[in-house]
């Protein structure tokens, strides 16, 4: 990190969008609005291809529900999957003839 | 009207070979009136076969209209004018030919009558869609293009003897509805779904789109998955099978960009993701849901070069491509930070945006099919998307923590044509008609009632809602994760090491035993040569040795 770097972080804090209190505001804004939608839901039947879409707040739910198993599930997945990103730039061990001609080393 | 219907495809080839051609300043006004020209040319082309030509003995129809056709070509030449007025200033010129000769390629299969043009144009897009990656100019871009270039040069063949299969058993080369009953049929299906990073082949996509040049990313998004829609809504209407292969790419799209750093490769997934919808509308095969797998791809191929041009935007400002090091450029690069948000709500399907009304046409086919684990897991694919395309892309790239880069605005011929394709997305969500009006089937369609707009901001929102809460487990790490593409690039060059090394190890251990036992042979008959020659030895030895040289000279004098 160059200094020049810091000095800007620095002053990026002082941007009207990062000041705590704006973050503040921006949260109870989006508290409101999420309870809006949901509250809605009461004045604008909504009708049902199925049964459960037609229950107030169905949407939310089942919305906020699968996206935390998505999640989840990525973080399971990622455990098994996840490699270094320069995993696919060191070389394999390839056959010795191919490693004397690019002078790669053998050790993976 | 035309007595004479030149390709639309041949114009912008055409506007490709002159950009090579042509002195450097009339470059761009070459680049960026061919498309336009293109364009022109897509709407005068009236229903039916318009042209036919012989092509090595085969009668085929280069030029076939209809309004499933005129809404491809015509969001495909839109897509090469962004594409240009995005890259034409940064580009090489080589990069923007090729390019152009790719959207031409895409064009020319819109336009193809029967299987032999779509397979020209076909490969034609392979290759010159490989020269885009290679533009990149990264050793990484050149050994990704040339496993893209292998990837589609196989499924062009596996296409082709689909393609041969079908004219021997037929006898017709036409591009009809088909049915998976013989080898090959089954032949073109897995052709064209290979083009539709569809699994298990999906991994080429995130492999190439990335290492593109940050102009070069904006075409590759376009083109070749949507071609391919394009020939799955032709080929295969309502093929039920369709509609899980769908459903597995949209959710391995977003697992997948949950799970990665890279900005774009974010962004490829993502296509993977969307492209999955539009697969799972036409396994649904339902006219609703064809109409919204042909708009889905409209809005989308818009959406998502304005995405890849925002992060084309960013990459091309600071060299940074890892999420883990970007964040809080909002602060220098606004108009590139609001473009990109409108991107990510399109795709979000935002009411308002072009993907509101195209997707929700897909999910209410499912609906009124009465699908209902497919209408279910949509729905939460709805969710999934804004969430790993929606706002984790703007927020590690424009928001999160600061990375103190303080980079300027994108130069202004990109910033032109983030504007107009973030236009593009709100006037078609706000006025659908524009987009429903070139459908291929009459629309009786409303996306915008009250309860549809509160179902989805409800859905949204809460995804949105997930995101925040669920931060702490989306920290970025520098990171790739593996995919079907290690059992070529690790498993294959492993196992070929393995055996290679093996059979040196074997060889060598041979040789050593011929020699070791040789020479132990030698040694021994040296040494004790006078058990059988010298005087010591029993004289029956010595007059053996003797008959059995005498006998081997008599053979040898008679076989020689």
């Amino acid at each position: 990190m160059t200094p020049e770097r810091e000095q800007a972080i620095r002053e990026g804090a002082n941007h009207w969008l990062v000041q705590p209190r704006t973050v503040r505001v921006l949260k109870w804004i989006s508290g409101l609005i999420l309870a809006l939608t949901v509250l809605a839901q009461f004045f604008v039947p909504v009708h049902a291809y199925f049964s459960v879409d037609s229950w107030p707040g169905f949407y939310a739910g089942f919305g906020f529900l699968s996206c935390v198993a998505m999640v989840l599930f990525a973080k399971v997945l990622g455990w098994l999957l996840k490699r270094p990103d320069d995993y696919y730039m060191r070389p394999t061990r390839l056959a010795p003839s191919v490693i004397e001609e690019d002078g790669q080393s053998d050790d993976v | 009207m035309f007595e004479f219907v030149m390709p639309p495809a041949f114009i912008l080839i055409t506007g490709a070979v002159l950009v090579a051609l042509a002195r450097p300043t009339l470059r761009p006004a070459i680049a960026l009136l061919a498309p336009l020209i293109t364009l022109y040319a897509i709407w005068q082309v009236p229903d039916g076969v318009q042209l036919t030509t012989t092509f090595l003995g085969y009668q085929i129809e280069l030029v076939e209209g209809s309004a499933l056709r005129r809404l491809f070509a015509t969001v495909f030449a839109l897509m090469a004018f962004g594409g240009v007025l995005f890259a034409f200033r940064q580009s090489k010129w080589y990069e923007l030919s090729a390019a152009m000769v790719y959207a031409a390629g895409a064009i020319g299969v819109s336009f193809a009558g029967d299987l032999i043009t779509l397979f020209i144009f076909w490969e034609l897009m392979a290759l010159s869609s490989t020269i885009v990656v290679w533009c990149g100019g990264t050793e990484t871009a050149r050994a990704a293009g040339i496993r893209y270039a292998i990837v589609h040069l196989t499924g062009g063949l596996i296409l082709k003897i689909g393609i041969e299969g079908i004219y021997v058993a037929t006898g017709s080369l036409e591009i009809q509805a088909l049915t998976l009953d013989s080898f090959a049929t089954w032949m073109v299906f897995i052709g064209v779904l290979i083009n539709a990073a569809a699994p298990p082949i999906s991994a080429w996509l995130a492999d190439a789109y990335p290492e593109a040049s940050p102009m070069g990313g904006v075409f590759l998004s376009a083109f070749t998955t949507k071609t391919s829609v394009f020939a799955l809504i032709l080929l295969f209407p309502g093929q039920p099978l369709l509609v899980w292969i769908g459903l597995f790419m949209i959710f391995y799209g977003i697992i997948f960009a949950l799970l990665e750093n890279d900005m774009r490769r974010i962004l490829s997934y993502s296509i993977v993701n969307q492209v999955g919808f539009m697969v799972t509308a036409i396994g649904i095969g339902t006219e609703l849901a064809l109409n919204g797998a042909a708009a889905h791809a409209f809005a989308h191929i818009i959406y998502k070069a304005l995405l890849f041009m925002s992060a084309g935007a960013v990459l091309y400002q600071t060299g940074v491509r890892k999420c883990s090091e970007l964040g809080g450029l909002f602060r220098t690069m606004p108009l590139t930070t609001i473009c990109g948000i409108i991107g990510a709500l399109a795709i979000s399907a935002f009411p308002f945006t072009s993907g509101f009304v195209s997707k929700s046409m897909i999910s209410s086919a499912a609906g009124y099919e009465q699908l209902g684990v497919v209408w279910f897991l949509l729905i939460a694919a709805s969710a999934g998307v804004f969430l790993h395309a929606g706002i984790k892309f703007p927020w590690f790239v424009f928001f999160q923590k600061d990375s103190g880069l303080r980079p300027p605005e994108a130069p202004w011929n990109m910033r032109i044509a983030m504007v107009l394709f973030a236009a593009a997305c709100i006037v078609i969500g706000v006025f659908p008609n524009l987009l429903y009006g070139l459908l291929p089937y009459p629309v009786d369609y409303e996306p915008y009632t009250a309860e549809h707009v509160i179902t989805q901001l409800q859905l949204l929102l809460f995804a949105g809602l997930a995101f925040f809460v669920l931060l702490p487990l989306m920290k970025r790490t520098e990171t790739i994760s593996l995919d079907v593409d290690w059992l070529y690039r690790r498993a294959v060059p492993a196992l070929a090491g393995r055996i290679d090394r093996g059979l040196t190890a074997a060889g060598e251990a041979a040789s050593r035993l011929v020699l070791g036992v040789g020479s132990l042979l030698i040694r021994g008959f040296k040494e004790s040569t006078y058990r059988y020659f010298s005087s010591r030895g029993p004289m029956g030895h010595t007059a053996l040795w003797m008959a059995a040289v005498l006998a081997l000279f008599l053979v040898m004098t008679l076989i020689l």
